[in-house]
């Protein structure tokens, strides 16, 4: 209901969009999803501050086991120890915090809520989202799982050490290790929050995405960020359920004595009452959620890079209906490969080799991605932005950890290398960094329409090359480590004869990874300047034919003053033969480029007509409320 | 590209007919629909591992899933009569749907009740007496929504804000109400067949 009031509000006043908004309704409980964007994506920066800040200090233990971290006790307190030693304990709290933050709180909610909710009723042509009251509670939700998330870090007993993962038996006893208890418990009620708020939030963007879009926009003539986005809320709404009842079986386990996940287990001697559970049985509920999770954080930023590449190559999308299909194709794979997570859980060898066949199937997509981007930029009159630098840095870390994939969805490799460091390298390049870079690949384009003004090129520069190079140190060797066997989220590996060698290699990944990690201030400072200093941006700096750039430089609620533009043609139309500019903006009729049409476009001249005539009766979808 | 361009829709695009709330309400269906899903096939996978208690389900069922087959006709009665403006009756319809769904919540509860007197308890046992609980339980946290929902559809009709010109909360209860007492008998089967 609040939607139809925010809807008739705007149109009421002959769109001329002058609430008098409080500070209260503008910045805090606001509706418009262009504020929520931004909410969205400081508290993800937040959130990858204080991540990324974990992986450095347990980079120090890792690279350097013999040095004094005396220094970070005014920040660690007691889990620094009186002789300058990480508590063993709370290493590994900071894995388990570093993955749970990382993967949902910076890049499912960061990546997915900015972008989604920044872009999809800009470049569909919409007033706002679905629901703008849902849209709120979405981030409000989100909010509170952040605080609760938040809180656990301070705990006496520490957060969650469990890995990210949380595998019973070892979540669910309390008295398993310390982060099991408190922590544990803290952790489940943040992630049940952070359920809550994925589902809002994605039934909104398919909802917008299906009713919403403006005249002429077909499904076949959404940009491709707006495919991923959808595409991602699909997988989401699918998926989250499903770990939400991962959880509560968990939390029966933990709080009222049921035995979903534990059977027949001794504590000090001690027989546990649990008999009958199945702790593999936990393992395949949250890696249902798992797998299309790592979809999740890397769909959304698939669909930035196609956008960026496809502009700044001033060349159209190479394959279109290729990347959409590819989208689908990973969509549905994602659903039936979890168990390539699970292959030495002595899974049936028959079932296993069923999840390979279907895992290394995901290649083909994959495949067929890389490829049209590399067929996009080839030959195109590239314009090295900052945004562009971060898209290609996307396909060459998507390449090189993809193919690491192919060895690890074979289950006989597995068996040898799961848990070790090459997995560790697999993902970081494949899902970490691959999403990292569209994430901070989308803040670098779209900054102009969030906020008026352009971000400094050279510190954007400067911010990739650190990055890139620094991606490549920290996780390259890291598949030399994991082939030797050495497994992670170990604390130290000095103790060990067999994981002797390498410290030299462990110690160079961690300098690689703490200049890396600095270097993302960068990123931050100009981030900031440039929200208050930076140079004022024009209406269409990138030359961009998406409907974004035909709003005011600044767009007040409900997006485009006037009426919203209709729609002709598909987002891609860069250097076409013949046209006056290197670009044609979607709301650019045929029957205006008569120069540049081809043979069918002029076909469609005649159907223009029709996309005139429809009548938006933008207060009418509301009618029966009042 | 260019033959395929031949292939893209002759209309120009109409979003969907259907209104954005209603989509929305569709969508938290499919999201309810995955929860219990997964509930479910936990249960077959842990079923199929042995060491599984088998009980006598609570006759009391039978008669909760008459009363909410009742609360469904009672609630489409309710709908047709919003739908014609027969007032007077929708003022019998809606309440009764409300004494169905709380009549539905008791039966459950003590069907809860017949169980623990079975010695099949929630805690320390077999999972197999949990797993019910747990699905029971949860779908009764979704009917006691569905239950707020007809009361705010109740309250709404009483001041004559539901009639056919406005049909949008109406039809969106009835459609939650229907899907919760299809739910349930999804979950009767299958506890039947899996108990």
């Amino acid at each position: 209901m609040a939607t139809a009031e925010a809807h008739t509000d705007s149109h009421a006043h002959d769109h001329d969009h002058e609430h008098k908004d409080s500070f209260i309704t503008k910045y805090i409980f606001c509706q418009d999803h262009k504020v929520i964007a931004k909410q969205f994506l400081i508290t993800g920066m937040f959130w990858a501050i204080i991540g990324g800040a974990f992986s450095a200090i347990f980079r120090m233990q890792l690279g350097f086991p013999d040095a004094d971290l005396g220094w970070l006790q005014p920040l660690l307190g007691k889990w620094i120890s009186a002789d300058g030693k990480l508590d063993t304990e709370f290493y590994l709290a900071l894995v388990t915090m570093h993955g749970t933050i990382m993967v949902f709180f910076v890049l499912t909610a960061g990546l997915s809520g900015t972008f989604s909710n920044f872009l999809i009723p800009l470049q569909i042509g919409a007033r706002d989202m679905a629901s703008g009251f849902m849209n709120m509670l979405s981030y409000w939700f989100f909010f509170l799982s952040s605080v609760i998330m938040f809180i656990s870090l301070f705990l006496e007993t520490g957060p969650a050490s469990g890995g990210w993962v949380v595998y019973p038996p070892l979540s669910a006893l309390p008295q398993a290790m310390s982060g099991s208890g408190l922590g544990m418990t803290l952790w489940l009620v943040a992630m049940v929050f952070f359920i809550v708020s994925s589902l809002l939030g994605g039934i909104n963007y398919i909802t917008t995405v299906i009713n919403l879009r403006t005249r002429g926009m077909s499904m076949w003539k959404l940009p491709l960020t707006i495919w991923a986005f959808f595409l991602t809320a699909v997988i989401g709404v699918l998926s989250f359920p499903v770990l939400f009842a991962a959880a509560l079986l968990l939390v029966f386990d933990r709080s009222f004595g049921t035995s979903f996940y534990l059977s027949e287990i001794y504590i000090g001697g001690e027989a546990l009452p649990n008999l009958g559970g199945s702790p593999i049985l936990y393992q395949h509920l949250f890696w249902f959620l798992g797998h299309p999770e790592v979809y999740i954080v890397l769909l959304p930023a698939l669909g930035i890079t196609s956008e960026i590449i496809a502009t700044n190559s001033r060349k159209p999308i190479f394959g279109y209906k290729a990347m959409v299909i590819s989208l689908l194709g990973i969509t549905v794979l994602s659903f039936v490969v979890w168990a390539h997570h699970m292959f030495v859980t002595g899974m049936n060898p028959f079932l296993g080799s069923i999840f390979m066949f279907l895992t290394l199937i995901i290649a083909i997509p994959s495949a067929v991605k890389v490829f049209n981007y590399l067929t996009t930029l080839w030959r195109g009159n590239i314009i090295f932005t900052p945004a562009m630098l971060f898209s290609i840095g996307l396909v060459s870390v998507f390449i090189s950890g993809g193919i690491t994939g192919v060895f690890l969805g074979n289950s006989a490799i597995d068996i040898q290398l799961h848990d070790t460091y090459f997995v560790v390298a697999h993902f970081h390049l494949v899902m970490g960094s691959a999403s990292f870079f569209g994430m901070v690949a989308g803040v670098y384009h779209w900054f102009p329409k969030m906020f008026g003004r352009m971000m400094d090129r050279k510190l954007g520069y400067i911010h990739f090359w650190f990055t890139f190079v620094g991606v490549y140190l920290v996780f390259f060797p890291m598949h030399y480590i994991g082939i030797a066997g050495f497994p992670r989220r170990y604390y130290s590996f000095t103790n060990f004869d067999a994981f002797s060698g390498f410290t030299d290699l462990n110690a160079f990944i961690s300098v690689a990874a703490l200049i890396t990690f600095i270097a993302q201030f960068i990123f931050l400072f100009n981030f900031v300047y440039s929200i208050f200093r930076g140079k004022k941006a024009p209406a269409n700096p990138w030359k961009s034919n998406t409907l974004e750039w035909t709003t005011p430089i600044n767009p007040g609620h409900g997006n485009w003053p006037g009426e919203i533009p209709p729609v002709y043609r598909w987002p891609y139309d860069y250097s076409k033969p013949g046209a006056e500019d290197d670009f044609i903006p979607q709301n650019v009729p045929f029957s205006e480029t008569m120069e540049s049409n081809l043979p069918h476009e002029n076909d469609e001249i005649a159907l223009e007509k029709d996309i005139d005539e429809l009548v938006v009766d933008e207060t009418g979808e509301h009618h029966d409320q009042h | 590209m260019a033959e395929n361009y031949q292939l893209v829709d002759r209309q120009p695009g109409r979003p969907l007919a259907m209104h954005p709330q209603k989509f929305a309400l569709w969508l938290f269906l499919v999201t309810v629909v995955m929860l219990f899903a997964a509930f479910t096939s936990a249960l077959i996978v842990r079923q199929a591992d042995g060491d599984w208690l088998v009980y006598d389900l609570p006759n009391l069922l039978q008669i909760s899933t008459g009363i909410i087959v009742l609360g469904s006709l009672s609630m489409h009665w309710a709908y047709i009569s919003a739908k014609k403006d027969r007032f007077d009756q929708l003022k019998i319809a809606m309440p009764l749907t409300v004494i169905l769904g709380v009549a539905f919540l008791v039966s459950q509860w003590m069907a809860w009740g017949q169980l623990v007197d079975s010695k099949v308890w929630f805690s320390f046992g077999n999972p197999a007496g949990s797993f019910f609980y747990v699905i029971t339980g949860v779908h009764a946290l979704h009917l006691i929504s569905g239950v707020f929902y007809l009361i705010y559809v109740l309250i709404s009709s009483l001041r004559s804000k539901v009639h056919s010109k406005n049909m949008l909360n109406m039809e969106m209860c009835s459609t939650y109400w229907h899907f919760l007492g299809g739910l349930w008998i999804y979950l009767y089967i299958f506890l039947i067949m899996n108990h």
